[in-house]
């Protein structure tokens, strides 16, 4: 509760922080008209009319339940690949054994190309919400697995030693030793699986599906409908800062306070 | 009676024999340091007390209603601010949450934290804080029996000072008792009324020297006096010498 307070006590100042961000971005959008102005409308509409595009296409209902549809399928696929990586890090961190012979496998799981994924997901569930779902969950669980993985391994064994001499009870072990190190890792691996289980849905949909963000992109580009595309770039992008710059980092700054 | 009493304890660590044949007991109020070469296996014997290793052979009893264990090294927990670090013992002997802050916070002033460092992390503290945070930590649930494992090894003369002479306030009040780990035969004159000499590979006692004068009669003099005195025993230089060959 403190905590949280204290989150939203330092969200202004984070927020006036912000102008440096919003000065590059500006200045990004200035850098895309002149691209615009350079190779025409088709190639790259400018930033002006991409708008436009965009706010016509949020006041659109059939556009909103793409992006709910799109919205669906990563939390779930994000949801499942966070509660099971997190676990299967945690209990794999905490035996030699299952974190050595993990490692193989998150490799396997990293390497693997997505879209051969996608491919194999098609084959096996067909065309529809299970393959998107299956693919982002294959690509966020191994980065989710790895950092919670790390945080186990990496307990420091000086501070275990210390715990024990003070006889500290099992809660405190647990919620003053051990998971504020843990958390220091799984935190940022979410957030970086968040990230990727959000581009990898796009492109699932983009292959697999008839509906949703991924596939209005696949009937913008068969249109040669440049605008749309963009402003479904451009809805994928904004929702991802938003929920990485709004949400999760002010709450990792207040978490990663102590870190030198 | 409390006491801490070591019988025929052996230690091993796989086919490496650290200790052989222990034996000694220490009472309430009394203060015991165990010196020797580093690698002596002096932390093993401390964590064998302490329990936090596990007695293999002969047995390690503490009858001590209290104990407690300063590091070395500060071993701070780096996401808990000074209270709140200091306040981890009494929490966990089930103290309340306001009274382990404000005993806490009364603890850090002796030991000459300022109210500016309470909040702050470990991270932005010198060795120097940290290590007066960690003494704090110790004491701050006045043990009865407190594990002491080379505390003032890196610190300044100054602090070192400063904090045996907290030491040596609760010692002359017979308010704790201790078992002190130092390769510093000096500090350990300073603080102790009985000295054990452990010799290495593997560890056995070889020697034992008592101090009858009481911590708080001990001036300069009196330890240099008996430093010199130490330094000139035949077991001490070929325990301490056999190091340097």
């Amino acid at each position: 509760m403190k905590f949280t307070l204290k989150i939203l006590k330092d969200f202004p100042a984070y927020l006036w922080s912000g102008w440096g961000a919003i000065a590059s971005i500006l200045l990004f959008i200035a850098l895309w008209d002149m691209g615009n102005q350079i190779y025409g409308n088709l190639v790259l509409p400018s930033p002006l009319e991409t708008f436009q595009t965009l706010i016509a296409m949020l006041g659109d209902e059939s556009v909103i339940a793409e992006i709910k549809t799109t919205l669906y399928r990563a939390s779930i696929g994000f949801g499942i690949s966070l509660v099971v990586g997190t676990t299967f890090g945690l209990l794999a961190g905490f035996f030699a054994t299952a974190s050595m012979m993990s490692r193989p496998i998150v490799t396997i799981l990293v390497g693997m190309p997505p879209i051969a994924w996608i491919v194999l997901a098609m084959i096996w569930f067909g065309m529809g919400d299970e393959t998107v779902i299956f693919t982002v969950i294959v690509a966020s669980f191994p980065i989710i697995f790895v950092g919670s993985l790390q945080g186990t391994r990496t307990l420091d064994g000086d501070l275990k030693e210390m715990a024990r001499s003070f006889k500290l009870p099992w809660h405190m072990k647990f919620f003053d030793v051990y998971f504020p190190h843990i958390f220091s890792y799984v935190f940022p691996a979410w957030v970086s699986g968040l990230g990727m289980a959000w581009k990898i849905v796009v492109m699932a949909e983009l292959l697999a599906t008839s509906d949703g963000i991924g596939a209005s992109l696949a009937v913008a580009r068969s249109q040669l409908d440049t605008p749309t595309a963009l402003a479904l770039v451009v809805i994928m992008i904004s929702s991802l800062m938003f929920v990485e710059y709004i949400i999760l980092e002010p709450i990792k700054r207040e978490v990663e306070l102590w870190r030198s | 009676m409390e006491k801490l009493e070591v019988k025929n304890l052996n230690h091993h660590f796989g086919f490496t024999e650290i200790l052989r044949d222990i034996n000694f007991t220490l009472n309430k109020g009394q203060v015991l340091s165990v010196v020797g070469p580093s690698g002596g296996g002096k932390t093993t014997l401390l964590h064998l007390c302490a329990g936090l290793l596990d007695v293999e052979e002969g047995s390690a009893t503490n009858t001590f209603v209290s104990s407690s264990f300063a590091f070395q090294d500060a071993r701070l927990l780096p996401w808990k601010n000074v209270i709140d670090n200091i306040a981890l013992g009494l929490l966990a002997a089930g103290e309340k949450k306001r009274v382990a802050i404000e005993k806490s916070k009364k603890i850090a002033l002796e030991f000459g934290l300022e109210e500016d460092d309470f909040d702050k992390f470990p991270k932005d503290l010198s060795g120097g804080m940290r290590q007066r945070v960690s003494f704090a930590r110790a004491l701050v649930v006045k043990p009865s029996l407190l594990f002491l494992d080379e505390p003032f090894s890196a610190l300044d003369i100054g602090l070192k000072k400063e904090l045996q002479s907290i030491l040596i306030e609760m010692i002359s009040k017979k308010e704790i008792s201790i078992l002190f780990i130092t390769h510093d035969l000096m500090e350990a004159i300073r603080l102790s009324d009985e000295i054990l000499l452990l010799k290495a590979d593997p560890g056995h006692i070889v020697k034992k020297f008592s101090y009858d004068l009481a911590q708080n009669q001990r001036d300069d003099e009196y330890v240099y006096a008996q430093s010199a005195k130490i330094l000139q025993d035949k077991e001490i230089i070929t325990t301490f010498e056999l190091e340097i060959k």
